[in-house]
């Protein structure tokens, strides 16, 4: 049985009928759709056990601090991290890669570099460029070479003594460019800097190994892996971790509190002030076991077939240019595409009409837009709820485009 | 609005603005549904009347949309107080297009406050299409545009 066979009856939202047509949801890179038991897990919490968490003398605080911190270790597993100690619960992608610009930037120096690269959300470009502005810092690229993969020679001739942080996507958001993350981490620690990666768009597609990848930090979100919105997970090196300062303070982050000081909590707790996403930890929690009963490997194989499938036949529609490494390569599960003479706004609004979800414009990688001379682009990307058909139907649908408008 | 689009989600096959547009005769591309585009969007953005360089403007401004990076550069040619001709060019969509084409022809003749009143609604009343608030900005950047250049903020 095909992995889609499988889940479809599942995931609810596709029973969505949009402007006349069953809904095709492409558009789970931004955010994908989640099944019925994240859906009821969340809403039993709701309904049996919410209170606030740890410090909550009562049944229900009881129960809602043991269903947060079993998320916790749910995450763990699901990631090969060594210890509990090293998930910390965060907002999200964006939360917890402010978290780190935050909280590394502290250490910065003015001549210190922080080394990006070109394929990057802004949510890697961003807080990276407010760290160092505030520091006196300096923030440097790598670039992308023409066949959309990072330009390895580059990084090595840009690590340098001063290079103290390395900040690079997994999988990246449009090209689908799955990066050498063993090999940069293991390059970056050679020259003394740290490694941030945003594993945003690869903890929904494929299976992680901390220690494998030996990152120094790794982050992603719930909601674009079947999880609810407003909770992330930041990876961080147990070592790492206890000799940073905290960057944001509050309730939780302590043990002991004076006027003029404090001491602050044990990891991982020393990094998640104010009451957290409670219920999104319990639906990251189920979100976890969907996903691992399909099993990650099969999860992979899926989004890569799918997005073979569009890569060739987007690539075979005259006017229509995709993006991103070669259909032959391992790639994420987007695909990038413009159709000639159509702003991406446009064509996302057609393919609406025919109940097709997609993203357009810049992807929040205006950096990445410049680079590869376009305005924007439109995105289709796959989960695991997604079928050969409706891939066939946007392939269709996109061949129709330039008589449309 | 909450509850209309809780409404809506509930309420199964609706046609959004595709239906409400569809003033058309259903054209090709459309063989599964009413019109998504005003004939006018859609003539306008083919074959736009205003769009061009304008050598010599007596006022220029451009700005972006951040949502989907549309660009516009709107130029006008002032004689005395009156717009005498006004151009625009732009990576835009077929609605932005539509609007700066539009608001060019309506702006030329006017006084230069007459102009500036010119606002979303008339453009609007001419484009005949039921814009969605997520796509409103397309519809308005020409006119912020156009309201940069003639106070003098390029």
């Amino acid at each position: 049985m095909r992995l889609d066979e499988r889940t479809r009856p599942d995931f609810p939202i596709l029973e969505r009928v949009v402007n006349g047509h069953p809904l095709v949801y492409l558009d789970s890179a931004a955010s994908s759709q989640r099944p019925r038991t994240v859906i009821e897990a969340m809403s039993q919490y709701y309904a049996r056990s919410h209170a606030n968490v740890h410090r909550s003398i009562h049944t229900l605080g009881e129960e809602a601090t043991e269903l947060y911190e079993a998320a916790r270790d749910r995450v763990q597993r699901f990631i090969g991290a060594g210890s509990r100690e090293e998930v910390v619960f965060t907002r999200g992608t964006t939360d917890g890669l402010s978290l780190l610009a935050e909280t590394l930037g502290r250490t910065l120096r003015a001549g210190d570099e922080v080394l990006i690269t070109e394929l990057e959300h802004h949510s890697n470009i961003i807080p990276w460029q407010l760290a160092t502005r505030d520091r006196g810092a300096v923030l440097k690229a790598v670039p992308l070479g023409e066949d959309g993969t990072l330009d390895l020679e580059a990084f090595e001739r840009l690590l340098t003594r001063r290079t103290r942080v390395v900040a690079f996507a997994h999988v990246s958001n449009v090209l689908g460019t799955i990066n050498p993350v063993a090999e940069m981490c293991a390059r970056a620690r050679r020259a003394g800097a740290l490694s941030v990666v945003d594993g945003a768009q690869a903890a929904p597609h494929l299976p992680l190994e901390m220690s494998a990848l030996d990152c120094d930090f790794y982050v992603f979100s719930a909601h674009k892996m079947l999880g609810p919105t407003g909770i992330g997970v930041l990876y961080g090196r147990r070592d790492i971790l206890e000799s940073l300062e905290p960057g944001r303070g509050g309730s939780e982050m302590i043990k002991e509190v004076w006027i003029d000081r404090a001491q602050w909590n044990d990891l991982p707790w020393r990094f998640e002030p104010g009451t957290p996403s409670i219920a999104e930890a319990v639906g990251l929690t189920a979100a976890i076991e969907y996903l691992e009963k399909l099993g990650m490997e099969r999860v992979a194989e899926h989004g890569r077939a799918l997005t073979r499938q569009a890569l060739e036949g987007l690539a075979a529609i005259p006017g229509v240019k995709v993006y991103g490494p070669p259909a032959t390569t391992d790639r994420g599960a987007v695909v990038a595409f413009t159709v000639a003479e159509l702003h991406p706004h446009d064509v996302a609004a057609l393919l609406d009409a025919e109940g097709i979800a997609v993203r357009a414009g810049h992807h929040c990688a205006m950096p990445l837009m410049r680079r590869l001379g376009v305005v924007g682009t439109s995105r289709a990307s796959f989960s695991v709820f997604n079928s050969p058909d409706e891939v066939g139907h946007l392939l269709a649908a996109v061949a129709e485009l330039r008589a449309a408008l | 609005m909450t509850d209309e689009v809780m409404a809506r989600a509930v309420g199964g096959p609706h046609a959004g603005f595709a239906g409400a547009a569809g003033t058309g005769s259903g054209s090709a591309g459309n063989r599964r549904g009413p019109l998504l585009y005003s004939d006018v969007i859609r003539e306008r953005w083919r074959r736009p009347r205003f769009r061009g360089e304008l050598p010599g403007a007596s006022a220029v401004a451009e700005d972006v949309n951040p949502l989907c990076g549309d660009r516009v550069r709107l130029m006008v040619a002032l004689e005395g107080d009156r717009v005498a001709t006004a151009r625009f060019v732009g990576d835009s969509c077929a609605i932005c297009t539509a609007s700066a084409d539009v608001l060019a022809e309506l702006v030329v003749g006017r006084s230069r406050a007459e102009a500036l009143r010119v606002d979303t609604a008339d453009v609007l009343a001419v484009l005949q299409a039921d814009i969605r608030p997520t796509r409103m900005r397309c519809v308005t950047l020409p006119l912020s545009v156009f309201a940069m250049a003639l106070n003098g903020k390029s």
